[in-house]
């Protein structure tokens, strides 16, 4: 049987991952699986397994252990032989209210929502360029487009997401190595479950054939559902005064 | 999480037709996130999974490898939870059983937090209580089934007409040896023709062929509920002497991919709407063979004098094996599935009649396609209710249940 795709995932406990992971199993994926939960992460791989995927290896520990991401992407790299396609899609939705009184609140925010991330992309994007090739996809979020007061915490570690991919698709542009902004609009996870669900939220189910497709193609910035382009796109055309306005 | 007189129910997808997966005073738990499959053994045709995931996730993963699922429903959007809680059953009942003849075991969650592992050897009772059991024993978390296998995803169909209630008896006696059986009736047809309608048999083809799984999405939608219901005596008439002509104009065996014979309305996304925003009710009844056959043609004459239309009109033989549910509907005898748009007084009234011929018959309504049976007429359907009641979680509750036990 041909081997399929070697995928290098962090985060892979998350719904949105886990159904992008689904996606790619009957094609005979390789998994290197991440996360922070093992029991979680064991019935992930059980499950990838199951429905045809192989994987060759997991590692648990908590994100904020930044000293590990590195030598975590270099045994990814050696148990997947090439990492095809590596996917960040760990996170964290804070509250909002707490962060305006805690010092403590954004720290954990930032740590888990940026500085995290940047350091997982920072590992990810340094092995791609030794392969020359391979996809780097990371998932961020449509919060990151304009800062609004519910939510800019949250908003500024995605915004710096978002920073840090334009950045290296200028590095990599012409290359062989493609990264993928993900930005998922609402989306019910166990991330959002305490939040009140209305007619723009899509499941994680829903999406993740979306962001499939924009991985093979390497689009650079894939909004998921699609109608969040133009949601976007007219919250950033807004005036400051009347979004200031709205209850966003 | 629960407290003080809180109630919780298990909700997959919602595809009752009626309150048997509602908890409208209490709380509902989503099973979306338990959609992880834990083993599929390959070899054996062995699946344990979690409970939240759907027939049509479990059938995407294991057609490709040459199993199907051992009984479907009409849908394949149901879970694997709901498929064992209603205890299911599909188009091959006089062979195989019910759905709950295949699950080899399962876990109980309780609301004591106890997790059981029930299965016919192990906690029977509870067991038992569990299939059919409508979500009041607890959370069924997952559970391990058995799978038949196939050698190709096409299934060979053969559609028959038959003119009486007689005839159709006679097609589905010669007919055993074909795994899946299933009539539409005429409900519209007029005196001589009462009991009239097609017989569709069909077996999954047994030569090697493509193991592609269906289309998951469904090409066409109903945007929108309409104020009045598209379904009503004219559109009904004029859709049943066309599919009535059509069916009658094709004798050959022809062949077929599983899923439009098997989920035909699943190939419309909110298929329900076309009954507009007041709806449609359910009916399905069984009745046990001796006298059946009447009190079907009862019912027929029934909705004839009634000027009501059933869009769908199906009528099933179920065979001898058991259900292994306390309070499973499927047993021997003929079941007909009705629907009828929502008009308010005049169609409660009219199920109310067919309710006293059910009745008579010594038969049975469907919890999961009900949505306003008495607890007299659900008390006369399921004798082992004093058993059951036993094995129910404290904690666990429904709407249908507060209704039925009032």
């Amino acid at each position: 049987m041909k081997s399929g795709p070697g995928i290098l995932v962090f985060g892979a406990n998350s719904a949105i991952c886990h159904e992008l992971l689904k996606l790619y199993a009957r094609q005979g994926a390789r998994y290197y699986l991440v996360g922070r939960n093992p029991q979680k992460l064991q019935a992930i791989a059980d499950d990838l397994e199951a429905r045809g995927g192989t994987v060759s290896g997991s590692t648990s520990y908590d994100f904020n252990e930044y000293q590990q991401h590195e030598s975590c992407v270099l045994r990814a790299r050696e148990s997947l032989g090439l990492i095809d396609l590596a996917i960040v899609a760990h996170g964290s939705l804070p509250d909002q209210v707490e962060c305006e009184t805690s010092g403590t609140a954004v720290k954990t925010c930032m740590d888990d929502n940026f500085t995290s991330t940047a350091i997982i992309v920072q590992a990810c994007a340094r092995q791609l360029a030794l392969q020359r090739r391979g996809t780097l996809a990371v998932v961020s979020s449509v919060a990151g487009d304009r800062g609004r007061k519910g939510n800019y915490f949250y908003g500024a570690a995605k915004a710096g997401i978002d920073a840090l991919l334009q950045g290296l698709q200028g590095r990599f542009s012409g290359s062989g190595v493609k990264i993928v902004n993900i930005k998922p609009g609402m989306i019910i996870t166990p991330m959002t479950s305490g939040m009140k669900h209305g007619p723009i939220w899509a499941t994680a189910e829903a999406i993740a054939p979306a962001i499939y497709r924009a991985i093979a193609k390497g689009r650079k910035v894939c909004y998921v559902p699609g109608y969040w382009r133009l949601i976007m796109f007219i919250i950033r055309c807004l005036p400051t005064g009347v979004l200031a306005r709205l209850p966003i | 999480m629960l407290t003080g007189s809180d109630t919780a129910l298990p909700y997959g997808r919602g595809r009752s037709y009626g309150d048997s997966c509602i908890n409208s005073q209490g709380t509902q738990i989503s099973t979306r996130r338990l959609n992880r499959i834990i083993r599929f053994d390959a070899q054996q045709g062995i699946l344990h999974c979690e409970a939240g995931l759907t027939l049509d996730e479990i059938l995407q993963v294991i057609v490709p490898m040459g199993w199907f699922l051992p009984v479907v429903p009409g849908t394949r959007f149901a879970t694997l939870g709901g498929a064992i809680a209603n205890d299911v059953h599909g188009k091959n009942h006089h062979l195989a059983g019910s759905f709950g003849c295949h699950v080899r075991s399962l876990m109980l969650l309780r609301s004591s937090g106890d997790r059981q592992l029930c299965s016919p050897s192990e906690n029977a009772q509870r067991f038992a209580a569990t299939v059919g059991g409508l979500g009041l024993t607890g959370l069924i978390t997952s559970a391990e089934i058995n799978l038949i296998p196939i050698a190709s995803h096409e299934l060979e169909v053969e559609d028959k007409v038959f003119s009486c209630i007689d005839e159709f008896a006679a097609l589905s006696r010669e007919s055993a040896d074909w795994e899946y059986t299933v009539s539409w009736i005429d409900t519209f047809a007029r005196n001589g023709q009462v009991g009239r309608g097609i017989f569709s048999r069909a077996r999954h083809a047994r030569e090697r062929g493509p193991l592609i799984p269906g289309r998951r999405r469904a090409a066409l939608a109903v945007p929108i509920a309409p104020p009045l219901s598209l379904v009503n005596k004219w559109t009904v008439n004029s859709f049943n002497r066309l599919y009535f002509w059509a069916g009658s104009r094709k004798h050959v065996v022809r062949r077929q991919h599983y899923q439009p014979f098997f989920f035909p309305l699943d190939a419309i996304n909110h298929w329900n709407r076309i009954y507009g925003s007041r709806g449609f009710y359910q009916y399905q009844c069984v009745v046990p063979h001796l006298g059946g056959e009447q009190a079907i043609q009862t019912l027929l004459r029934e909705i004839h004098r009634s000027g009501e239309a059933s869009f769908l009109a199906v009528l099933k033989e179920f065979g001898q094996r058991r259900s292994p549910g306390l309070l499973s509907f499927p047993r021997p005898g003929l079941t007909l599935a009705l629907d009828f748009p929502n008009r308010g007084e005049k169609t409660r009234r009219l199920l109310e009649s067919f309710d006293e011929t059910v009745l008579a018959a010594g038969g049975a309504l469907y919890p999961a396609k009900d949505a306003r049976m008495s607890p007299q007429i659900f008390a006369a359907g399921f004798p082992a209710i004093q058993d059951f009641i036993p094995e129910m979680d404290p904690k666990f509750s429904s709407a249908f249940w507060r209704r039925v036990r009032e």
